[in-house]
């Protein structure tokens, strides 16, 4: 749904988000030349791009490798760093157990250029100087509560690191200190919401908020601007390109525009690989123009979603992007959490030495996602004893949790009860956007 | 002293138990006695049958998770505090109860129940010290007939 009006004062950061797209076109072939250079340091790519010359065109850009998630485990720790030790300046993860950890390194330059994103969308999404900020995403080794925490301090708001998760705290924090903006899930917003409703809380300074992590719908948004009362803006990123900041939105709410001055975006068909037509959907794939610490070179996003190229009323010139629509993998977003299915064999690996068969249901019975983990009981991890097996169903919650990172149900079943299929398994059933036009 | 005991996984749908019954009255086994402790999502059935060998390789062949486990067939005076005689003398032995259930036939004048304690040998030691009678298999299902 495009805005008529935007309803928000439009604050452009960074006048570079307006260069016209010739000239833009110029810098991202520059840059990419440089950047190409620069993955040279990097054994996978050296030897991927040594018959790769100069880049004369962006239609070049198809002789380029691609990169996908599994180059950079296998890639475990660092070997995708193009900088010496001694110029990190960060280093942030993705989500995953220690075999499955992706470490991203960060140059100085790369904290720098980071911050100026974040506050790109931030101030289209109408943040402005000397706001009070709750940063309800989490911090450490996840690029969300970092990202958006320079992003606030570049704009010269304030900022409360409120951090994830403790409700009650979070509340407390916005009942008494009343922010002006939010920063969080959009599913997590939902659940604040009706606990403000509940409690008879109100917050009337609350007027935006900035919402990404996880996919969302605009019913989700309308939701959320009504019980919070404040203007919702969606953003995207991701950590192995460099975490939030790569698109967000402006108030004209009609797609996500991709700062494509520090990335090449592409959309091509996950099968063909070949580009699709303007505005069909396709999986993103990213090149970083700028990035030193782990420059990547067309990853793949496995994000599925759309580019639309026609010019924006506010100015803008980089492409929109539409939503996350799905995935190209089988990997899952719950409560903003990237989590794969293997993950959960892995921690069903830890209860028995040949791992059960299960599968994963996502539901979203009301503003937050629940995980639901099926897995068909064996021989060996039966017991007569009640106590036992209530012991049984923990053992594998807390794997799960200390691999993925997040609580999931689990109901033991009889064997031979779940769906099989034959060739790849499909072990997930996603239930959320179901759910979502019940309500 | 100890008896075999079989305890089936039961998701808690319908017809379940009755595929379980079905697959062992089809191999002729009889069921003495059971058990069904349940939670939301799933049973355990816990049996009792003098052909136990035979009514694990059925329920095997069928598809369900068995699990053999050893408790003891105590007998206990049917009478008021006939149980509690029973109970003094596991609780002064600090031997947990982890799950029990009654025999529908009696052993003579005395009731007959199943216990499974954490510490199967100790309890026999226990009671027949203190003249409890703790029934082996072939007592116990020649006295059933």
């Amino acid at each position: 749904m495009a805005e008529k009006k935007p309803r928000i004062e439009d604050r452009i950061f960074d006048l570079d988000e307006c260069m016209p797209r010739d000239r833009l076109t110029e810098l991202q072939i520059d840059r990419l030349n440089r950047a190409i250079e620069r993955a040279r340091h990097v054994p996978f790519y050296a030897d991927r791009l040594k018959n790769v010359g100069e880049i004369k065109s962006l239609d070049d850009v198809k002789r380029l490798p691609f990169t996908t998630k599994q180059d950079l485990r296998d890639g475990y720790p660092l070997d995708f760093m193009a900088i010496r030790r001694d110029e990190i300046a960060r280093i942030h993860g993705s989500s995953g157990t220690t075999g499955q950890m992706t470490f991203v390194p960060y140059s100085r330059r790369d904290m720098d250029n980071w911050g100026n994103l974040c506050a790109r969308f931030l101030s289209s999404g109408g943040l402005k100087p000397k706001m009070l900020v709750q940063v309800s995403f989490g911090y450490g080794l996840f690029t969300g509560g970092f990202g958006l925490h320079y992003g606030i301090e570049r704009i010269g708001a304030a900022v409360i690191p409120a951090a994830a998760g403790n409700s009650e705290r979070q509340l407390a924090i916005l009942r008494d200190i009343q922010p002006d903006a939010l920063v969080c899930t959009p599913g997590y917003a939902l659940n604040l919401a009706e606990i403000l409703q509940a409690e008879g809380i109100t917050l009337p300074h609350l007027k935006v908020g900035f919402f990404g992590a996880e996919p969302w719908t605009d019913e989700m948004r309308a939701r959320i601007e009504d019980e919070l009362g404040l203007f919702a803006t969606d953003n995207y990123g991701l950590s192995e390109v460099i975490g939030p900041g790569v698109s967000g939105e402006c108030p004209w709410r009609h797609g996500m525009h991709i700062n494509e001055d520090h990335f090449l975006v592409e959309c091509l068909d996950p099968e063909t690989l070949e580009p699709v037509k303007p505005g069909e959907k396709g999986e993103i794939v990213l090149t970083t123009l700028t990035k030193e610490g782990m420059p990547v070179i067309r990853y793949r996003t496995r994000d599925i979603s759309n580019l639309n190229p026609e010019p924006c009323p506010c100015g803008r010139t980089g492409v929109r992007m539409g939503r996350v629509t799905g995935r190209s993998d089988d990997m899952l977003v719950i409560r903003g959490v990237n989590v794969y299915p293997t993950q959960i064999e892995e921690a069903l690996l830890r209860i028995r030495e040949a791992a059960p068969h299960y599968e994963i249901e996502v539901t979203r019975p009301g503003a937050l996602d629940v995980a639901t983990v099926r897995v068909e009981m064996l021989p060996g991890m039966f017991s007569a004893s009640m106590k036992e097996m209530v012991a049984l169903r923990d053992r594998i919650v807390q794997a799960i949790s200390s691999i993925t990172g997040i609580r999931m149900e689990v109901e033991l079943v009889a064997p031979q009860t779940l769906q099989r299929f034959l060739g790849k398994a499909r072990r997930v059933t996603d239930r959320r956007a179901k759910d979502e036009d019940k309500q | 002293m100890k008896i075999h005991q079989i305890a089936i996984f039961m998701e808690n749908k319908p017809g379940h138990l009755m595929g379980i019954c079905r697959t062992l009255a089809g191999a002729g086994v009889s069921i003495t006695t059971l058990s069904l402790a349940d939670t939301q999502q799933y049973g355990i059935l816990r049996l009792i049958t003098e052909s136990w060998e035979k009514a694990r390789a059925v329920l095997d062949k069928a598809g369900y998770v068995v699990n053999i486990t050893e408790v003891l067939a105590v007998e206990v005076v049917d009478k008021p505090g006939g149980l509690l005689q029973v109970l003094e003398i596991i609780g002064g032995g600090d031997i947990n109860i982890e799950y029990m259930y009654a025999f529908t036939f009696r052993h003579g004048e005395k009731a007959v129940m199943v216990f499974r304690f954490n510490d199967p040998d100790k309890a026999i030691a226990l009671l027949s010290n203190a003249g409890v009678k703790v029934l082996d298999g072939v007592t116990l299902f020649n006295g059933m007939n």
